[in-house]
């Protein structure tokens, strides 16, 4: 075999990254509290995240509940399951999966993959998370004023989300508007340290096309982000001045009781426009960071250097650019001209290209990999199944003549749970099982893990599948009950009934995970520096957790990109990408015997 | 849409382009000493930093604006407000606070203490006046009938000008920050990259208010 060309260079100067200067604060306080180091802000963000997504999990289990076995508890009425509904989806796609993806596995990766010592500006970082936290208060005050929560489902679709006898149309709007705002401010201070420390911040040797695919997903689906939300920001500010002060932006002329209202020809489709002009992106936004995670865990768990670098780093960017030309998708339905469908169909389908690249690109490297069934890669696997089935029933959705009959059925419930909820939540609960060892320097129990991954996996596809069925029998999502409907079969219920004991089910298997988080943070088996023996350079810090400025003396310099496993003619069945080919242990050529 | 997709694309053409060429002849699985800095050296984070912020800020006007111009063809109640003449004074102060500090930001970099302080002061108060005339306007809108309320081209009127307002504002806190120091004594040459960033993003609001008044006054 001849020799590769990797270690055809001589030894690097020190780093020449510019030092910065750290806040080292000595108080509890300042180090947990009020932190400025990127890691503390990410566990910050995770912990918050997940404290609202599982407030979020009850809401769908009472919706489950009522849906699975109507009339069971008289505390869910047709407003609250509205309220639930709403909340739900709102908290899951915003709060918890833009803010664990960005805030929690952002801060933490980014500094620790690009060989920094913190973000580009830490203090404003810090303030992200606390705007952060005032969001997510203020939508939880939702709770608790007079009417309620908002119930206008998580589009808020102007003219009924502001119209009175919609619930929380009084004070839930007005605090889900604010809480959005906020939101979106914080994100964007996030946002802005996210990709400066990308583009600036990163160590010696460490071009972009040897950054590790976690960081490109994370780079881009912040890039998107920092364009999208702005769309949500004028949406929600024009809607809260037709709230609040009476304008017309989205209101037309309406008759309640047979009087008119205030508003004079509004238009709500423009809001659509607006909202989906954040929303399809929003979609990416989530499921750029899955990508990048997953490839990262596919090629660490199968020792095998990910297939195709530049085609993954390209597809991402790719799906980034299409995503905001596709969002008319949404609005089949609205009365827009049929051309116009035709052409976001087309658009729609074609980001189907650099998706199923990346998808080959994975099985293609799990393919003669040395596969460690792993937690973390068990629940990699289970992402690509989710991922591939979501996304084919996507091609029917986005294709505007298969879409009509389907739109708001639970078929597009089905849809989007796999690709967009199922999908990413598996990718984070296998980063969590991958990264957890080197935030806490203990291993998550893994029994525990393939329990969790088995009743999760089996259990989501117990959930979703059958509502593909029960919506492919026209069965509308959002309704509290069906009364007396000929088109809705008798199984429909049986069907549901199954489906909530599923959701109940995976729902306790959650409570395992939470268990295993805490118990394994005090007697989890102690995990070194490196325990998947990864190249990347978060695995290579002096201490496990890292300490405030993540490395030591000196910044790593680098050498390679992320992907040096099972090399040929290498002693080792990975370098990391810190070690110089100088001193990369080779097998000696066959024949001499001994090592070099 | 079609003007934030426009924006939209040049936006992702230039980040396209500028990957393009760090990823074009590039052979990620060659491991060899790193090149010195991949990235320019007059790229500070600071910089990007502003030049990020930038793009998202021209987002949120650029779809402003498309709402504006959607929302005009799309309702049949649209009718045009007359500007009350005071907006020509205040975009004069607004032209005058960005030379002011586009002076701040040259004497800084020649050194010049008193100059900059002076240059620092001229562009914040011409901004503050700026602000305050605005309110001048809001006032006399309201007086002439123009409510909020009453018609589209009002409402979008007072957000954007409300938005581009708040964004100035915004502005004064760094401005203010910068101020404290230069009058903390720090050395002209210390200061010179926050002036920079003050100067810049000064110019680039002074384009968004042309816009914004060219739209107003066009349609």
């Amino acid at each position: 075999m001849h020799e590769r060309e990797y270690d055809a260079s001589s030894q690097a100067p020190p780093a020449e990254v510019e030092e910065m200067e750290l806040v080292h604060p000595r108080t509890f306080l300042g180090k947990y509290i009020w932190s400025q180091d990127a890691k503390v802000i990410a566990v910050q963000y995770a912990l918050t995240a997940t404290a609202i997504g599982l407030v979020a999990l009850v809401l769908s289990l009472l919706m489950r509940l009522q849906l699975g076995f109507p009339n069971s508890l008289s505390l869910i009425d047709p407003g609250s399951y509205l309220q639930y509904v709403t909340m739900h989806g709102m908290i899951m796609v915003v709060y918890l999966l833009t803010a664990i993806f960005l805030g929690g596995f952002g801060n933490y990766l980014i500094p620790l993959m690009c060989g920094a010592r913190d973000m580009a500006f830490p203090y404003l970082n810090m303030l992200s998370y606390w705007v952060y936290l005032a969001s997510v208060l203020i939508l939880v005050a939702g709770f608790f004023v007079d009417g309620g929560s908002s119930g206008a489902g998580w589009t808020l679709y102007p003219p009924q989300s502001i119209t009175p006898g919609t619930p929380g149309a009084d004070a839930g709007i007005i605090l889900m508007l604010v809480s959005l705002a906020v939101f979106i401010i914080g994100f964007t201070m996030g946002g802005l340290n996210y990709v400066v420390t990308v583009l600036q911040g990163r160590a010696r040797g460490m071009t972009l096309m040897r950054l590790p695919l976690t960081v490109w997903g994370i780079f881009m689906a912040t890039v998107m982000a920092l364009l999208a939300f702005p769309a949500l920001l004028v949406a929600v500010l024009m809607m809260l001045l037709d709230r609040t002060l009476g304008t017309s932006f989205f209101m037309p002329e309406m008759l309640s009781m047979g009087e008119g209202g205030d508003h004079r020809g509004g238009s709500p489709l423009l809001f659509q426009h607006l909202f989906w002009f954040f929303g399809h992106p929003e979609v990416y936004i989530v499921a750029l960071p899955a990508f990048g995670i997953v490839s990262d865990l596919i090629a660490v768990h199968a020792r095998k250097n990910i297939f195709g670098y530049r085609m993954m780093v390209w597809a991402i960017i790719i799906i980034g650019a299409l995503s905001f030309v596709v969002w008319a998708h949404h609005m089949y339905v609205s009365g827009m001209s049929p051309y116009f469908g035709f052409l976001f169909a087309t658009t729609t389908l074609v980001i189907a290209v650099p998706t199923a690249i990346k998808v080959y690109n994975w099985v293609l490297t799990l393919w003669r990999g040395n596969i460690h069934l792993t937690v973390p890669m068990l629940f990699a696997i289970g992402f690509l199944f989710t991922f591939v089935n979501g996304g084919l029933s996507g091609l029917f959705l986005g294709n505007v003549t298969v879409d009509v009959p389907l739109s708001d059925t639970y078929f597009v419930v089905g849809h989007f749970h796999m690709v967009m909820a199922v999908a990413p939540v598996l990718v984070i609960f296998g980063a969590i099982y991958h990264w957890y060892p080197k935030v806490t320097g203990r291993m998550l129990d893994p029994t525990l893990g393939k329990v969790h991954f088995w009743v999760t996996f089996l259990g989501t596809y117990a959930i979703y599948y059958p509502m593909h069925f029960i919506g492919l029998q026209g069965v509308p999502r959002r309704y509290y009950a069906y009364g007396e409907t000929t088109f809705i079969s008798d199984s429909v219920q049986s069907l549901n009934a199954f489906i909530t004991i599923a959701a109940f089910v995976v729902a306790l298997a959650q409570l395992l995970f939470l268990f295993n988080l805490a118990w394994s943070y005090f007697r989890g088996r102690e995990a070194g520096p490196n325990p998947w023996q990864a190249t990347t350079l978060e695995w290579q810090t002096p201490h496990t957790p890292p300490r405030h400025g993540n490395f030591g003396e000196e910044l790593p310099v680098v050498y390679r990109w992320p992907y040096d496993y099972s090399v040929p003619g290498v002693r080792a069945d990975f370098i990391p990408q810190n070690v110089p080919p100088e001193a990369v242990e080779r097998e000696a050529p066959a024949g001499q015997g001994g090592g070099s | 849409m079609t003007l934030t997709l426009v924006l939209m694309a040049v936006l992702m053409g230039g980040i396209a382009l500028w990957l393009f060429r760090q990823s074009l002849h590039v052979q990620p699985w060659v491991a060899e000493s790193g090149p010195g800095r991949s990235v320019p050296a007059p790229m500070t984070a600071s910089r990007t930093g502003l030049g990020v912020f930038l793009a998202v800020v021209t987002s949120v006007f650029s779809l402003t604006i498309s709402a504006y111009l959607m929302r005009r063809e799309m309702g049949t109640d649209w009718r045009s407000l007359t500007v009350p003449g005071v907006i020509w004074v205040n975009s004069a102060l607004l032209v005058l606070a960005s030379l002011a500090l586009q002076l701040a930001w040259r004497a800084a970099g020649h050194g010049q203490e008193g100059r900059l302080r002076q240059a620092l002061l001229a562009g914040g108060g011409l901004t503050l006046a700026f602000v305050a005339g605005q309110g001048v306007a809001w006032v006399r809108l309201e007086a002439a009938g123009y409510y909020l309320a009453a018609n589209p081209a009002n409402a979008f009127f007072y957000l954007l000008t409300v938005l581009h307002a708040l964004h100035l504002l915004g502005g004064l806190v760094a401005w203010g920050r910068v101020l404290v120091r230069a009058r903390g004594g720090a050395p002209a040459v210390q200061l010179r990259p926050s002036v920079e960033l003050c100067a810049l993003y000064w110019h680039f609001l002074l384009l968004v208010w042309v816009v914004i008044l060219g739209l107003v006054l066009a349609t």
